[in-house]
């Protein structure tokens, strides 16, 4: 465990945190390897983990009914997966599927809201910095949603 | 003479003399080539009707091509840039101009007036590096500055080309793409905003891969080509990044009916876009992007 | 310069009933002759051959949306404001084709488009729209590349300028930096006095055509009164103005007041009718159409005149940059009072005051820009429009 306390300080994720939120962090992280073609989650599970991509390709999917399984959106390196960790009910949104053999470290999502309920300031620092991705996911998303480059977009004709 | 009114010339009239060509009027041009790109793109390869012409232009301007009966529409030359026998357009079939000439064969004249507009300014790029960003088909008014930088390539740092399509069956020059990918000087990366279960590749919109490569933010310059609000998150995103917004170059797109300023429609605030653009630094007109409707 | 008898500064007196002999010398020297004629219940530019067919004893009322054509009787040919038309219709004319394409199999031939157009000849230019003709020649010939439609109709056109001697209600071109006088740009000017059963014009040539010209008329040597008699009119017709433009700082005042909420005061009343820019003797904005007859395997390409009011104006594939009005009558004045300084070194307006009097809205372009600018505290607060 010791050896993964420098590597996850560097983490743009937690970059910058106070060394013993780090050291706290580091207690509930693990080093994890995904063939490709593996699922880090499913739909619906519950969600206890979330994770930080090392190396890979991992795709955010659906499941819509006659149109089989959609990409939401791929993910890679220093990306972050999973955030319903964070959240009420705790519950996975999308399939987390590996594209391609991937390496991660897993961090136990359970074990850092535990520790939230004593360290408030711990919880409000994770609170911001998984705001932050969401918000650049969300902001990702809204413009994949414009269809940018549907029939409006072309020449000046 | 040259300092007397107008009026005051007595010379005999001529009547309709112009003293210049007159910039209205095509030059004709013959198809050489109309390839299919993907499933509403293709690719017109052009050379002068009168046969042996050169025809010189540079990366990142337009022409206007005239197709008879339906009209002009303004179309960046996607073909290497430079003194050149063929002229290349890479076209989206979305309007009657652009339907037209996508029915042309080999052999048929069209009408060509250009070349128009501000070029990528590639030379204030050399020394640093390179981030092209391109969106639908804004990757094909960049193909001549990749181009050129690839054809000067040690004049360049770390290149890099980030490139999103709607859904992988609008991916353009998707075969070159796999030979720029193929070199190892220069970092391609494709993402699409839609993905059926076949595709392996990255899905999520452009503005996402400019995390993901490597650049030095201080010393790059960044060519854009997309939607207008592409090109805007890609911006925030650089500049998150630490790409200031004067090493930011844009290629804005709108209604030309001229090309060379005389009709007013490509106004975009101070600016005439088809002289004064179609590519500006970014930071020049970043308050007029910022406001609705300009 | 060569100084010439009727050269620049002499002025000679020409009698009213001899102004016949200018159309004659005019069409002598092949000019096609363009004057204001009444047509249709207003003055408008045509072709004219002769004196009689001018406006003779013709005045007008010209309010913000309003334009009144009113029997004054007597001799005079020029005693009212601008009408709707300038020699913009003629010189920068509203269709023209550009040329013509003909398809036989694979091949395309480019034909020429309309016919040469006549050497013209203008009676009647007003200070104004002298000024708005040099904003033009800035526009369309001022640059590296030229117009040859308005080039081709320029170049040989004469100018013949009559000085305002009132003003009209909407006229504001004392506020524009030049004033109503006829000062330069013309071949000849003219000042049509009228007085004591005195029909006369002073006349005086601004260049050696002009020069040449006079010196072919029958005129004499004017008196000493006849000879302030310019002046008098201009001052006559600058007292009479309206309506003010507070230029200063305007151009970038508009720039930073992109966002203002006047832009929607305006847009609420404005119709996007484009009377404003067909009436603007400045407005140079036009659109291509294509024309085909399949049967003769003929293509025609034209141009027209466009307006930023019109909704497709700026029209990109799947939709319009400007939608609404608000957007519209922003770009249209703040082209016309701001942009146009960075784009041809000149203001794009002349003060003419058209636009106002033939806006069905009343909106009025000196007002609009008024409300742009920063409300004076109580004690200024008199000079404004309050």
């Amino acid at each position: 465990m010791q050896t993964l306390e420098p590597i996850i300080a560097e983490l743009p994720l937690f970059k910058g945190m106070k060394p013993a939120h780090i050291q706290l962090i580091t207690g509930c992280a693990a080093n994890v390897r995904f063939e490709a073609g593996e699922y880090l989650g499913r739909e619906g599970q519950p969600a206890d983990k979330f994770w930080v991509l090392r190396q890979g390709r991992v795709a955010l999917e659906i499941h819509a009914p006659g149109r089989g399984l959609l990409t939401i959106q791929t993910i890679g390196e220093d990306d972050v997966a999973g955030w319903s960790w964070l959240v009420a009910p705790h519950q996975l949104r999308f399939d987390i599927h590996a594209v391609t053999a991937t390496r991660a470290l897993m961090f136990d999502g359970k074990c850092l809201r535990g520790k939230f309920a004593t360290d408030h300031e711990l919880g409000y620092e994770l609170m911001q910095r998984f705001s932050h991705v969401m918000l650049r996911r969300l902001e990702a998303m809204s413009l994949q949603l414009l269809d940018l480059y549907g029939d409006h977009y072309g020449e000046h004709d | 003479m040259t300092d007397q009114p107008l009026t005051q010339t007595d010379a005999p009239r001529e009547a309709g003399r112009a003293d210049g060509p007159d910039p209205m009027r095509p030059a004709l041009f013959r198809v050489v080539r109309n390839r299919p790109e993907t499933h509403d793109t293709f690719t017109l390869t052009l050379e002068p009707e009168a046969g042996g012409g050169t025809y010189a232009f540079q990366a990142g301007q337009f022409n206007m091509l005239y197709a008879p009966g339906a009209g002009e529409a303004a179309i960046s030359m996607s073909g290497c840039a430079g003194t050149v026998t063929e002229v290349v357009h890479t076209i989206r079939a979305v309007g009657r101009v652009t339907k037209t000439l996508q029915r042309l064969k080999r052999g048929d004249a069209l009408g060509l007036r250009g070349p128009f507009g501000a070029p990528w300014p590639v030379a204030l790029a050399e020394g640093g590096d390179v981030v092209l960003i391109a969106g639908g088909i804004g990757l094909a008014p960049l193909r001549p500055a990749l181009c050129h930088i690839l054809d000067h390539r040690e004049r360049f740092g770390r290149v890099s080309l980030l490139f999103g399509a709607r859904s992988p069956r609008d991916i353009l020059f998707a075969r070159e793409i796999e030979t720029w990918r193929g070199r190892f000087d220069v970092d391609v990366e494709v993402t699409v905003d839609r993905a059926g279960p076949g595709w392996h590749g990255l899905v999520g919109v452009v503005t996402t891969l400019i995390p993901r490569v490597q650049f030095d933010p201080a010393s790059t310059a960044a060519f854009v080509c997309g939607p207008e609000i592409m090109m805007h998150f890609a911006v925030r995103d650089l500049e998150r990044r630490g790409v200031p917004h004067p090493r930011v170059w844009i290629s804005m797109e709108r209604s030309m009916k001229c090309g060379v300023g005389f009709c007013g429609h490509c106004q975009f605030g101070p600016f005439f876009v088809c002289k004064d653009g179609p590519v500006f630094r970014y930071d020049r007109v970043a308050a007029l992007l910022g406001t609705r409707e300009v | 310069m060569p100084e010439s008898p009727g050269a620049k500064g002499a002025r000679v007196t020409l009698e009213g009933g001899d102004l016949d002999r200018l159309f004659a010398a005019l069409r002598a020297r092949g000019y096609t002759v363009m004057g204001p004629v009444v047509r249709d219940g207003a003055i408008v530019w045509d072709e004219v051959s002769a004196a009689g067919e001018l406006p003779a004893g013709w005045s007008d009322e010209q309010e913000a949306g309003r334009y009144r054509l009113a029997r004054a009787g007597g001799p005079a040919l020029f005693d009212w404001s601008v009408g709707p038309a300038s020699p913009k219709g003629s010189l920068h004319p509203a269709g023209v084709t550009l040329f013509r394409a003909r398809r036989a199999g694979r091949d395309l031939q480019l034909l020429p488009g309309d016919a040469p157009p006549p050497q013209l000849a203008f009676v009647g230019v007003r200070a104004c729209d002298l000024a708005a003709i040099a904003i033009q020649d800035r526009v369309l010939l001022g640059g590296p590349i030229q117009d040859p439609v308005y080039r081709a109709r320029r170049e040989g056109a004469l100018l013949v300028a009559v000085q305002c001697g009132r003003a009209g209600h909407t006229c504001f071109r004392a506020s524009m930096g030049t004033g109503p006088a006829v000062t330069s740009g013309h071949d000849l000017a003219l000042t049509e006095v009228v007085e004591e059963g005195r029909h006369v014009f002073v006349a005086e040539a601004g260049s050696p055509r002009g020069a040449e010209l006079l010196a072919a008329l029958p005129t004499r040597p004017a008196t000493e009164a006849e000879a302030a008699a310019p002046a008098a009119a201009a001052a006559r017709a600058a007292a009479g103005m309206g309506r003010t433009l507070e230029t200063e700082g305007l151009p970038a005042l508009l720039a930073k007041s992109l966002e203002h909420p006047r832009w929607d005061d305006v847009a609420a009343r404005c119709l996007a009718c484009s009377n404003c820019t067909m009436v603007c003797p400045t407005c140079f904005c036009v659109t291509t159409e294509d024309f085909t007859d399949l049967a003769a395997g003929l293509a025609r390409r034209t141009r027209r005149w466009d307006s930023c009011f019109s909704i497709d104006y700026s029209y990109i594939h799947g939709g319009n940059v400007r939608s609404s009005i608000r957007a519209r009558y922003r770009q249209w004045l703040t082209h016309k009072l701001g942009s146009w300084w960075s784009q041809f070194g000149t203001s794009g307006c002349v003060g003419c005051g058209r636009c106002i009097t033939w806006c069905p809205a009343a909106i009025d372009i000196t007002e609009e820009a008024h409300a742009l600018r920063p409300r004076r505290r109580a004690k200024e607060g008199s000079r404004a429009n309050a």
